[in-house]
């Protein structure tokens, strides 16, 4: 009998992980049981964790989602066209072990490298639409990712549409070296061309958001939001705390920090996200017309 | 001549005598003023902006001060700016567009600066806005790196229509160091690292993201001050009179691409994994 009630709760779970995201999930939690909260440390189950959308329920923290994921809570169903899916990076700098680990994450995650850019709708308004995802080295910025983000903008431009970025990130990739490093000046060139023609970027800032990603296009959102409890910051905490030889206080770089330091416009929920991105969209003009005018 | 290894242009470029921005502006410039601080916050000792003259022609120049010695550092924070050192120098950059200044950067620098001051007073937003801004000025800019170029903290001041290093000069996503830090958790091994991360002023013509390399007297900079300082100087007058001649508008284009290109990447290709 025992045995019967384990088995109802095994199928439980593992249907709950086949439906909620077409079997990636698996890969996104290996040890899927239990949740444990990066701010708070409470623990919790997986499946709970996951019915919230990776919002910690103790604490607020709002986790990290996978591309699908963030896709599925933002944009209309169905209206995601992808652009530029087959891009991936070589090894400009011959690192070693750099073509074996992108191998070995593409099988992972299902991703070519660590963000997804395509055109979508939300709530009817057409927009251009970038998200990075962290299981791919952090979300750090290579060649790909630079590319890939100032095309979306540049296609953007020329179609007179809004630009929606979700970014997350530990900074630039150092495994591309210097090309790396060109791609926040690539990228935000992009975005400054984007401005001049009067268009809509919105930056959404979340877990976790730093280095040159926060030096360059997610610092420069005509809108700049950012989810609860995410961290937020150019510098390493560890690399401070190396400098100032002192713990920094929890809430040091965190988005709660960076709203009271003048740096982000708003704290914005999940559950809130998607009508708060339609809303910021209308006031700006962006209507559900503009799928057709094209 | 041996060609000399990254990690030896390294030792170079940390030698004592390395010339530094203090020496080089009253060799290359003849007559120059200091402008101070960013109109919001104060005035950051790292980086100095002022006008000056090249030459006949007015420009404005914006420089990463490393200290001669300890007193000098301690003003100037080893050359690692605060956010208020790169909205002095946004600020200044806008008033040369305003006036045709052509805008001379001199990068030397190991990164911006990590500190809890730093991160409150937005040292992500400072560089991005730079990097935006800079891209859009309607005047030229051309930048060097002097000696080291560390990460975000250089290239805030190195979005340019030509991009120059010194010979030894060395420009990297980040300090050989930190690379070595973060590799293998032992900053010791920072000269495999110098070798791996490909930083020098010939990797980076090969990338594509220098144009010119000035020579150096033999030996390094710090031989011959009169030298390198003419070399620079003869560098600076050609260029910046070059690109004075270009229509804005294409000279923006160009501006553009010359960073637009740079990425290495491969598409439609069968990925098997």
């Amino acid at each position: 009998m025992l045995e019967d009630l384990f088995k109802v709760v095994k199928t439980r779970f593992n249907g709950t992980e086949g439906k909620s995201d077409e079997g990636v999930r698996k890969k996104d939690i290996p040890d899927d049981l239990l949740f444990k909260c990066p701010r708070c440390l409470q623990t919790i189950f997986s499946e709970e964790y996951a019915a919230l959308n990776k919002v910690c329920p103790s604490c607020n923290y709002h986790g990290r989602l996978t591309v699908n994921e963030r896709l599925r809570l933002t944009i209309d169903k169905g209206s995601f066209v992808e652009y530029d899916s087959d891009m991936i990076s070589k090894n400009p700098i011959d690192f070693p072990g750099y073509a074996e680990k992108q191998a070995k994450l593409r099988c992972e995650t299902n991703l070519k490298d660590a963000v997804v850019t395509g055109e979508a709708t939300i709530r009817g308004i057409k927009v251009v639409i970038g998200v990075m995802d962290s299981r791919y080295m952090m979300a750090s910025m290579g060649s790909v990712v630079g590319e890939k983000l100032t095309r979306a903008i540049e296609t953007a431009t020329e179609k007179k549409l809004p630009v929606i970025f979700f970014c997350a990130s530990g900074g630039a990739r150092m495994q591309e070296g210097i090309i790396s490093l060109m791609q926040m000046a690539k990228t935000s060139g992009a975005i400054a061309k984007h401005s001049e023609q009067g268009l809509l970027y919105i930056s959404v800032l979340t877990d976790p958001t730093t280095g040159g990603v926060t030096a360059s296009f997610a610092s420069l959102g005509d809108i700049i939001i950012a989810e609860p409890k995410v961290v937020i910051g150019f510098a390493g905490r560890r690399v401070i705390e190396g400098t100032i030889k002192q713990r920094l206080p929890d809430y040091f770089q965190t988005a709660e920090f960076m709203l009271e330091k003048g740096f982000v416009d708003m704290i914005v929920e999940r559950k809130r996200m998607r009508s708060t991105l339609a809303h910021l969209l209308k006031l700006h003009g962006y209507t559900d017309e503009n799928r057709y005018n094209n | 001549m041996n060609k000399l290894s990254a990690y030896e242009r390294l030792e170079l470029i940390r030698h004592k005598n390395r010339p530094t921005v203090r020496d080089y502006i009253p060799q290359i410039f003849d007559e120059f003023y200091e402008i101070h601080g960013d109109r919001l916050y104060g005035d950051d000792g790292a980086i100095i902006g002022g006008i000056g003259r090249l030459g006949e022609r007015p420009v404005t120049v914006l420089a990463q001060v490393k200290g001669r010695n300890i007193e000098e550092n301690k003003k100037s924070n080893f050359a690692m700016p605060h956010p208020e050192g790169y909205r002095k120098a946004l600020r200044l950059a806008k008033q040369a567009e305003k006036f045709k200044r052509p805008i001379i950067c001199l990068i030397d620098t190991p990164g911006a600066f990590c500190g809890v001051e730093a991160e409150a007073r937005g040292q992500g937003e400072a560089i991005a806005k730079n990097l935006a801004e800079f891209m859009m000025l309607r005047t030229p800019v051309i930048s060097i790196v002097l000696g080291e170029g560390g990460s975000g903290g250089a290239l805030a001041l190195g979005v340019c229509d030509e991009l120059a290093m010194l010979e030894n000069a060395l420009y990297s996503v980040i300090s050989p160091r930190g690379f070595a830090n973060i590799l293998w958790k032992d900053a010791s091994r920072e000269r495999e690292a110098c070798q791996i991360v490909k930083c020098t002023a010939e990797d980076l013509m090969r990338f594509g993201v220098a144009e010119t390399i000035i020579p150096e007297p033999v030996g390094g900079a710090h031989n011959d001050l009169y030298k390198i300082s003419e070399n620079i100087k003869e560098f600076l007058l050609e260029k910046v009179e070059e690109k004075c001649q270009k229509d804005i508008d294409l000279l923006l284009k160009e501006r553009y691409t010359k960073f637009r290109k740079i990425g290495e990447f491969e598409e439609n290709e069968d990925i098997a994994n």
